[in-house]
């Protein structure tokens, strides 16, 4: 785009800034750029693990009564890509940026607990690695994610399929909300002086709110998955139906108060993201701020009150029925709300159609379709029509694909230059775009009809009388379409890393705090703590854009402008100081630790132990391996505690 | 609004394949036999009628917003050397009334909702057909509580007259399923240590698909069944001849007895029922009246001689994770196997 001017600079500036280099200051890091990068790529490469799972159930589907996989290992398809998808390429990649981006716009040198978010990291990719072993061993989750008892109790689920589902899920759960609360902390505790809660960007606001329900949703599933660990390694009776009297249904509840709740965990962030792309790129300001995050707060809030919605077919009676109806309507007014503003921001605007612009836009839409046929499943009754049938299957799919990754690619076009000091390729991004969408609509929309036409989602096969051939057909060249999309998304991230154009400092003209400091950002971000007068603070001393912003008060507006103790013009240029390591301008930053990694792998092993009680059949081995986790934890913490801050 | 006519015409054309395929009837059936588009009874017609008016209501607000998102793109896209725009940042009265709008759409679908979830689960009345649909790892079985006591048993094709209610009771005793034909109306899971409810009566008679609706694990793909409604005479017909045990075969048959004897004095008696004979085991489907189903294996295929040879070769194969295991029969065995079950009648 020519429209916007990007720096001219020779290069980015990452090798400047005195960093170490090398395995080991990787594994030892503590910085949040440096984690961010790599919850990032983890998991896109998990994104890519999933994605194949996903072709190869389309490619099982492509013909009636097909062999191409076993029954078996369709199960472990199913249930392994949404898996994947949701705890080791969703949530993490929203993570990723909630990382590096969410100290810069608040104007923090780093995270509040800087081992505490290594920690999570390497917990997160241990937990995910954990989860998939069992594909070695031919015993993947097979019960579907959403794992109804009975099915995953030991006299329905024998070997070790769902044991690694139990514990493989403990390790993410426990990485998710250690990072969580760290998010909490940081942008409660770390906000720059003068940004008030109502200053700050809207991705910050919406990683709050994402992070409080993770780590209240992640408490619940945690009970559901412990209950469902203690039934299947030491024969409690939780789920155990058998002779027991146990009741299913406390499963559903469980489940779905963790299951509802963590969809708004994976669309939370994307709103945020996509609030912080329209206003960029339409030259404006959010269309209505308060609302937006009020609303956001509200979704969040409701989103604790809709999950029997999923739960219309266990026959709850009509009380349940009609209250579980009517919230899970009422969450349509809130999310209609953030629609309508998103229009209103581009109402008036200057468009351009950049790829990160297009992906949002594409998000709108396709959320937009997705959040009707939501509405749709709203009304009890029609669901059960269309409960556990591909209509929901193309529903969620236009939630979390059309909604959750278009925005996420919407995201990395967007802040990709601020992580690597490069641009992505525009010409590749908008055949990814466009790929995307058609692929994606192919693959998804006739979802819409199969369901309503009588087929069962989890179903490894269909018969030729059935008459869903040619729809699923269909729906596997649209997923290959996708495939193509994101092989091309795949070179232009890696070949712009390298040879990318030079971004500069803010080469959108956006305006939050994260575009005041070179691209990549120093170690240290910012090298005076900025002081903040508005929500926009880049674009408070551009006269055409000061009347549009809110809250800046008559007094502050005649202070002087300061970023980085420069005046706002100069900000940008690369000085010499930035060249200087943190130390050398008297920043104090945290130390790098290897402790986290111990400690994650001390954790991990602890659950490593619990599973292969079944593996060699002797209950020793599992002492023998969860002591040795134990011990490793406890020796880590004690290190960790005791390690010199300086 | 002068846009409006416009935007009516696109909601039309959205809507359409499936207002079709709503309208399309019997051919429609033929060709998506499983079809939530084919409601016969009043539950089907109240969950296709909520599906319409969601569908109807959405596809317009989602081809306004839609409509707008492209105009405001083009309008408002940039063109060079236009001046930065003017930078509004919000309107609290516009933001009102995209909320209220939103709200008055959502009781227009919200009253007939909460109406139908009263009406689609009443109380069974007295005169209602009690059905016992008990739920297995991957087949169904029917039961039938007679007045006098018995109980008649049938598995997978689950027969209903017109006219009359139907109260199914809905039960498990392994994992969870659900029993799902569209035509009747909504599923209904089966869950372990409870028993659910289903009610409707069926207007129309005919063959109906269904299947089962919650992931139950392996073979839950070819979980299947049919629904059969009859006149009510012939469904007194049905009810009489399947209370009767089964066929004696004839002296001069020599196939059919030999099969007989390979039946129930073989493997199959350890866990097939067949009423009027010594076999009585209840793991698998009961066998008394199989040769008149239409289906075997639960709805997966025709019932004829080819199929039910393919079957016996090896079941694992056909349905994997079934608990019949290939039992290593020879053809001549298979052969006579075939006659004597095609000859339950």
């Amino acid at each position: 785009m020519s429209s916007t001017a990007t720096v001219a600079a020779p290069r980015p500036v990452a090798a400047h800034h005195a960093e170490p280099t090398g395995l080991w200051s990787w594994i030892t890091t503590v910085d949040h750029k440096r984690i961010g990068i790599m919850y990032g790529v983890t998991a896109f490469v998990w994104f890519l693990v999933a994605g194949i799972e996903a072709l190869m159930i389309r490619v099982q589907l492509f013909v009636p009564n097909n062999h191409f996989v076993s029954a078996e290992t369709y199960n472990s398809l199913f249930t392994m890509h949404a898996l994947t998808m949701i705890f080791g390429a969703l949530m993490p990649l929203t993570a990723a940026f909630f990382n590096f981006i969410v100290p810069l716009q608040v104007g923090a040198r780093d995270v509040a607990f800087p081992r505490l978010n290594a920690l999570s990291y390497w917990l997160f990719l241990f937990g995910g690695i954990f989860l998939n072993v069992g594909w070695v061993f031919k015993a993947a989750p097979d019960a579907g994610w959403f794992a109804y008892a009975p099915l995953t109790i030991e006299a329905w689920a024998p070997g070790l399929h769902m044991d690694f589902y139990v514990l493989g899920l403990q390790v993410l759960g426990l990485s998710s909300i250690i990072a969580s609360l760290n998010f909490i902390i940081t942008i409660i505790n770390l906000r720059a002086p003068g940004m008030r809660l109502m200053r700050m960007p809207i991705f910050t606001w919406m990683t709050l709110i994402t992070s409080v329900l993770i780590v209240t949703a992640m408490a619940v599933f945690t009970i559901a998955i412990t209950e469902l660990m203690f039934d299947r390694v030491f024969g409690t009776n939780f789920f155990n139906t058998v002779d027991a009297g146990a009741d299913p249904l406390l499963w559903q509840h469980l489940f779905w108060m963790f299951g509802h709740p963590e969809v708004y965990i994976l669309i939370i962030p994307i709103m945020g993201m996509v609030s912080e792309v329209l206003p960029t790129f339409s030259r404006k300001p959010l269309f209505g701020y308060n609302v937006m995050v009020f609303s956001g707060v509200l979704i969040g809030w409701l989103g604790w009150g809709v999950w029997s919605h999923h739960m219309f077919a266990t026959g709850m009676g009509p009380i349940a029925d009609s209250f579980f109806a009517l919230s899970t309507m009422l969450i349509a007014i809130p999310t209609g709300i953030k629609i309508f503003n998103w229009l209103g921001t581009i109402y008036g605007g200057s468009v351009r159609f950049t790829t990160a612009m297009l992906f949002s836009v594409g998000f709108i839409a396709m959320f937009t379709i997705g959040g009707i046929s939501g509405v749709m499943h709203s009304s009890a009754p029609s669901d059960l029509q269309q409960t556990d049938t591909y209509f929901v299957v193309a529903h969620i799919h236009y939630v979390f694909f059309g909604g959750t990754v278009m925005g996420l690619w919407s995201a990395m076009y967007y802040w990709y230059p601020k992580v690597f000091g490069r641009l992505l390729d525009e010409k590749m991004g908008k055949a990814h775009f466009w790929l995307t969408m058609v692929g994606m609509n192919l693959t998804f929309f006739p979802m819409h009809f199969v369901g309503m036409f009588g087929m069962p989602r989890r179903t490894w096969t269909y018969g030729p009388e059935q008459g869903f051939t040619i729809w699923n057909q269909v729906e596997t060249i649209g997923s290959f379409i996708i495939a193509l999309a994101t092989l091309i998304f795949a070179v232009n991230l890696f070949t712009a890393w390298k040879r990318g154009r030079v971004a500069g400092p803010n080469p959108w003209g956006a305006a939050t705090l994260e575009w005041s400091i070179p691209s990549p950002p120093p170690v240290y971000n910012f090298r005076e703590i900025p002081v903040v007068h508005s929500r926009m603070p880049l674009w408070e001393g551009d006269p055409t854009k000061a009347a549009g912003i809110p809250h800046g008060r008559a007094e502050e507006e005649t202070e002087q402008v300061t970023l980085g103790g420069a005046a706002l013009a100069e900000v940008g240029d690369v000085h010499d100081e930035n060249k200087m390591s943190a130390h050398d301008l008297g920043i104090h930053l945290p130390p790098p630790s290897f402790w986290p990694i111990v400690l994650a792998f001390g954790i991990t092993l602890i659950f490593v132990g619990l599973i292969f009680r079944q593996l060699t059949g002797a209950m020793h081995s599992l002492w023998y391996l969860m002591i040795a986790g134990v011990a490793i934890t406890v020796l880590s913490i004690y290190a960790w505690a005791f390690e010199p801050g300086h | 609004m002068r846009a409006a006519p416009a935007r009516l015409w696109s909601v039309a054309l959205a809507a359409a394949p499936l207002l079709l395929a709503a309208c399309g009837g019997k051919e429609h059936l033929r060709q998506y036999p499983q079809t939530t588009f084919y409601p016969t009874t009043q539950f089907a017609r109240t969950t296709d009628g909520l599906f319409m008016l969601s569908l109807i209501l959405g596809v317009a607000v989602g081809v306004a917003v839609l409509a707008i998102m492209v105009y405001f793109l083009w309008r408002y896209r940039y063109r060079p050397g236009a001046p930065e725009p003017k930078q509004i940042h919000g309107n609290t009265r516009l933001e009102v009334a995209w909320t209220l709008i939103p709200a008055v759409i959502l009781a227009v679908i919200a009253v007939p909702t909460v109406k139908a979830i009263f009406s689609t689960q009443p109380e069974p009345p007295a005169d209602a057909l009690t059905v016992e649909v008990i739920g297995k790892q991957w087949w169904w079985e029917f039961r039938y509580p007679q007045p006098n006591g018995d109980t008649i048993i049938t598995a997978n094709e689950i027969h209903v007259p017109t006219g009359r209610t139907v109260h199914l009771l809905l039960k498990s005793d392994n994992v969870l399923h659900a029993f799902w034909v569209p035509a009747m109306g909504g599923k209904r899971d089966l869950i372990t240590n409870r028993i659910n409810h289903l009610i409707f009566k069926p207007e129309q008679t005919g063959v109906y698909f269904g299947q089962c609706g919650e992931f139950c694990g392996t073979s839950h793909a070819l979980m299947r069944m049919r629904l059969v409604a009859h006149t009510p005479q012939g469904f007194q017909q049905w009810l009489t001849s399947e209370a009767a045990p089964a066929a004696e075969p004839l002296p001069t048959d020599s196939a059919v007895l030999l099969g007989k004897q390979l039946v129930t004095q073989g493997a199959c008696a350890g866990c097939h029922l067949i009423e009027g004979t010594p076999m009585a085991g209840r793991t698998g489907p009961s066998l008394t009246h199989f040769g008149r189903r239409r289906t075997l294996a639960a709805g997966i295929l025709d019932n004829n001689a080819e199929n039910l040879r393919r079957w016996l070769r090896n079941p694992p194969e056909m349905k994997p994770g079934s608990k019949m295991p290939n039992l290593n029969l020879t053809e001549q065995q298979i052969t006579y196997m075939v006659a004597y079950l095609q000859s339950l009648q």
